[in-house]
């Protein structure tokens, strides 16, 4: 089985989430807990540094819906960068750029967030 | 001797992360083809799709059948499963708009594919079904 990690910064008080290895349901719930468990402690704003997941699924982004969801009830936002081509237009069809941003990179993520 | 329309077989357990086997054929037919890479990532994510699907919903554990028909203008890929069936006019298309405050956030699968291939037909009964996918060269 792929395996996934996360490792996790903060700058300018967003917390940046580097993943690492195929985002499906079970890297989808690695990325929900840490993003709960941030919530708890304070924080609103998330971004995703998808440079090292340019494999994912419906399942995994599914998950990645909960997680708007969850921040929308605090205010907060999630927001991404360094988006395969192919993570990118999976994550238009399925709307999510609707309620959450693909930034180019981490600078022009926190230039918006901070 | 080039041989004609060759077809490439092959059959995934229902085990998890199996459908990225299915990806790493998918990826090899596709270089083989000479498709571009936005075609092929377009080809790997619909199958992945494809196969999840048959894992979650066909209520069987039997192996998954992949055939991938290669033609010089498109390729063709059948997935089939021995399951239980379904009826896709009873499959709601998912909008982000209901999912968004639903508390079923899944159901993807089917836009996707739809979305990623140029045609998808399937065929189902209560013997199974199979998705037949085509993306053009």
């Amino acid at each position: 089985m792929p395996d996934f990690n996360i490792s996790v910064r903060e700058q300018n008080g967003v917390v940046i989430i580097d993943t690492d290895g195929y985002l499906n349901n079970v890297g989808g719930e690695i990325i929900a807990s840490e993003c709960y468990s941030q919530v708890d402690k304070g924080k609103k704003d998330f971004i995703l540094n998808l440079e090292k997941s340019p494999v994912v699924n419906s399942i995994g982004v599914s998950i990645i819906i909960e997680i708007i969801e969850k921040l929308q009830d605090v205010n907060g936002s999630l927001s991404y960068f360094n988006l395969a081509p192919i993570v990118d237009k999976t994550f238009s069809i399925m709307g999510l750029t609707k309620y959450s941003t693909i930034y180019t990179n981490e600078a022009e993520a926190l230039k918006n967030l901070t | 001797m080039k041989k004609l329309n060759p077809t490439v077989e092959l059959t995934i357990p229902v085990l998890p992360d199996m459908e990225l086997l299915a990806t790493q054929t998918s990826a090899a037919v596709a270089k083989h083809m000479s498709l571009d890479e936005e075609k092929t990532a377009e080809i790997n994510m619909a199958l992945s799709e494809a196969c999840i699907n048959a894992f979650e919903h066909s209520g069987s554990n039997s192996d998954i059948e992949i055939h991938f028909k290669i033609s010089d203008d498109r390729l063709i890929i059948q997935v089939t499963d021995s399951g239980k069936g379904f009826d896709k006019s009873k499959v709601d298309i998912p909008n982000i708009e209901e999912k968004i405050s639903s508390e079923h956030k899944r159901g993807w699968g089917l836009k996707l594919i739809e979305e990623l291939m140029d045609t998808v037909q399937f065929e189902s009964s209560e013997d199974g079904t199979t998705v037949t996918m085509t993306k053009n060269k």
